[in-house]
């Protein structure tokens, strides 16, 4: 078994799974007692309908069960997100600036990039700040988002844990082109990470702004 | 006039005026009843949903296959963002309330009319003003407004295209609302009928009654935003734009105060519809009144405190993240109540499946999914995942169309004979609700896998991943446009042609199955004196009911 892509997968699916089960056993339950009672009080039967007007006790259960599971489920969706939002002292801090309609890298040693390369089993701070409007950083794969908004700088932060490379979506709708301001994270291994991070000046990849910023203005 | 003359009294309200044209378009735009009021947004909203469907197949079929199918980008946008808008200010918020709310909830309780018949006049016509306003801002040359529905700064800021007009058509709408949940507050607090108490009313009336304080107390608050975007984009003020020192998450809190409670307002009406269709088809009383009518006030309430749980990837601090993601949960829970003590009215029932019956077990299952998918996106780790993608599309799409736009028919297809004085064909009916049935989880099912696979929401052009899925959404929106030229086909054909129905064909007991159908004027002959809970069927014995 392959790793998940990132440290921050195994918590969001876990909070989908519980929710899911629950929400799965709710719904039949829901369906077929309403099928179930419709087929077996059909008036065409001929039963005699009695006026029943509540039972406290039934109004209780189904309170108390609900809020029980309710607050697993906010329980679970905590823990997950508490993984997500959790940054390491020692995490590899990047640059993100997102504008109309690109995003651009920026590392600590002045390399500057559309696509964001990061280390393998490496914690990552990414520190995003928007140049226009609002955008926000999607990477499906690590089941993670974080809005990039002008004005103040946002945070997403997480582990790679699998080489390969994923997409990296805008989930804030941006405009024109907001459909199109898809890159890639690519996860590499250490040493190859640190032979693209340490090499020249002229193999690094230049971030030329092909967008036109802002529309109408 | 309880002691109106006979001639009064037989005709029905489409044959008397409240002014001084006896007939023609202006005994109708100038009417005070509320039942012609009622019917003249029942037209209006009704051919706004239809465009709001069209724009919704429009896009459906653009997003047919990954890259550029029929129109541009910007187009595309446009497209969007008018259904959105159309959907929600001209259809969903305004529809039950000031169709059904309008024509029902005088009757339901026993009086001639509203408190304020002539606001209620006045609530049309800022309806009517600010629809027209919506449409000028999509004819005039900078174009239709491109932000989506929410207007979201600093992007509506910096955009050419007619945000101001179309917004302040929104502040507009506001207005109509604000006066029409004044008018239904007034109206209930005074002029429920000798022997109506409170819990007496039909739950529907209690529903109504929720609604109408979050339109009066959560309307404003967007009003106030929308004019603080106007100032912005004028005067370049610095509330909201960042550039200027603002802080455009200032405008994400102002936005969802008021649009977070105003989802309330559009399904907390549909609660009651079914809280009212149960009972009649089952032909026994309500189990838990009183849980149902208290489970409406709490939603009415928790919802206010809700609505930064649409932000939670915005930078908000993480402690509020949690707060409000706990609180998103307590609300889920009078929902459920609601949903529990439905089913259980059916328990020990006598059940005849009419239509409208049919229509409200579609909600049941429609809805159930809508909220429970709900929680998913409540969950703090879950909703940052899918927060932005399909799967919210899907949700609310549940939520809205499988829960109000359900009851919307189910509503419609409910008090068609009351209000006509005809009925439609069963069959017809019937089969609109299981085509509606399959369309709608071929249209909406898909965006849930869709979402959790990373399909973000409000795109022109998708991965090709996702092209399976998104065709079988578009062939459910075929199948969906079907179904409604079905149904409003066969209802707009049996408005004229229908055959005269019973006055009352399902054996309902809530007051306005006592009276006429179409109703007279001023409803009742006499103003009844209430002695009966409102789902009391064995006076049904004594009344004058169509029995096969």
């Amino acid at each position: 078994m392959f790793p998940a892509p990132s440290n921050t997968v195994e918590g969001v699916d876990l909070a989908m799974l519980i929710i899911v089960a629950a929400g799965v056993v709710l719904l039949l339950g829901i369906t077929a007692a309403m099928i179930y009672f419709v087929f077996k009080y059909h008036r065409k039967k001929g039963h005699e309908p009695k006026d029943i007007h509540g039972s406290v006790l039934l109004e209780a259960i189904w309170i108390a069960i609900p809020t029980l599971l309710v607050l697993g489920m906010f329980y679970f969706g905590y823990i997950g997100f508490e993984t997500i939002r959790y940054v390491p002292d020692d995490a590899f801090i990047i640059d993100v600036n997102a504008k109309m309609w690109e995003w651009d890298f920026k590392y600590e040693n002045g390399k500057d990039t559309d696509t964001l390369y990061v280390p393998v089993n490496t914690p990552i701070k990414l520190e995003m700040i928007s140049l226009d409007v609002n955008h926000s950083l999607f990477i499906p794969a690590f089941r993670i988002k974080e809005d990039v908004i002008a004005g103040f700088e946002t945070y997403l932060s997480f582990t790679p844990q699998q080489i390969g490379s994923f997409d990296i979506a805008c989930a804030e709708y941006c405009g024109l082109k907001h459909s199109m301001m898809y890159t890639k994270v690519v996860v590499l291994s250490k040493e190859d990470f640190d032979n693209w991070y340490n090499e020249g000046e002229d193999a690094q990849q230049q971030s030329v702004p092909t967008g036109q910023a802002g529309i109408g203005q | 006039m309880a002691n109106g003359t006979v001639a009064l009294e037989e005709k029905s309200f489409y044959e008397e005026s409240t002014n001084r044209w006896n007939k023609g378009i202006l005994a109708w735009i100038f009417s005070t009843d509320h039942k012609r009021i009622g019917l003249l947004y029942l037209y209006g909203i009704s051919a706004f949903f239809l465009v709001g469907v069209l724009a919704g197949i429009l896009m459906r079929l653009e997003l047919i296959a990954p890259g550029k199918d029929l129109f541009e980008p910007q187009f595309y946008n446009q497209l969007f963002t008018l259904h959105g808008v159309i959907m929600i200010f001209l259809f969903i918020i305004p529809g039950l309330p000031a169709i059904f709310g309008n024509f029902f909830l005088p009757i339901q309780i026993g009086a001639k009319d509203v408190a304020f018949p002539r606001l209620n006049l006045l609530s049309w016509w800022i309806y009517v003003v600010g629809a027209i306003m919506a449409l000028i801002s999509i004819v005039l040359p900078d174009g239709p407004l491109d932000t989506g529905w929410t207007f979201y700064v600093p992007y509506s800021v910096r955009s050419g295209t007619n945000i101001s007009l179309a917004i302040m058509a929104a502040f507009v709408l506001g207005f109509s609302s604000i006066l029409t949940g004044l008018n239904f507050i007034t109206t209930i607090h005074r002029m429920r009928a000798p022997g109506m108490t409170w819990f007496r009313m039909p739950l529907f009336g209690w529903s109504m009654y929720a609604t109408a304080w979050i339109q009066i107390i959560a309307t404003p608050v967007v009003g106030i935003t929308i004019l603080l975007v106007v100032l912005e984009r004028y005067f370049g003020i610095g509330i909201f734009d960042p550039t200027l020192g603002g802080d455009p998450i200032l405008f994400q809190h102002l936005f969802w105060i008021y649009s977070h409670p105003a989802v309330y307002i559009m399904i907390l009406p549909a609660m009651g519809v079914v809280s009212e269709i149960i009972p009649t088809f089952a032909r026994r009383t309500i189990f838990g009144y009183k849980a149902i009518a208290m489970s409406s006030l709490a939603i009415a309430f928790v919802g206010y405190l809700v609505w930064a749980h649409h932000m939670f990837t915005t930078g908000i601090s993480d402690t509020s993240r949690i707060i409000f993601s706990l609180l998103t949960f307590i609300v889920a829970l009078p929902s459920g109540v609601k949903v529990f003590n439905w089913v259980a009215t059916m328990y020990k029932g006598s059940i005849d499946p009419k239509p409208p019956f049919i229509w409200v077990m579609n909600f049941i299952f429609l809805f159930s999914i809508g909220g429970l998918t709900g929680l998913v996106l409540g969950s703090l780790a879950t909703d940052i995942h899918v927060h932005d993608t399909y799967f919210v599309v899907a949700h609310f799409h549940y939520v809205m169309f499988g829960g109000v736009g359900t009851i919307f028919f189910a509503a419609l297809y409910y008090w068609f004979p009351k209000m006509f004085g005809r009925m439609y064909n069963i069959k017809t009916a019937n089969i609109a609700a299981a085509l509606y049935f399959v369309a709608f989880n071929m249209l909406y099912f898909p965006k849930f896998i869709m979402g959790y696979m990373g399909m973000p929401r409000r795109y022109y052009d998708y991965l090709p991943e996702f092209e399976a899925m998104q065709q079988i959404s578009t062939v459910g929106s075929w199948l969906m446009g079907i179904t409604m030229i079905l149904i409003f086909g066969s209802l707009i054909y049996s408005m004229k042609k229908g055959k005269k129905a019973h006055k009352n064909p399902w054996g309902g007991v809530t007051l306005e199955w006592h009276i006429e159908s179409p109703p007279t004027l001023e409803n009742f002959h006499e103003i009844p004196t209430v002695k009966t809970e409102p789902y009391d069927f064995s006076q049904l014995k004594e009344m004058d009911y169509e029995s096969k």
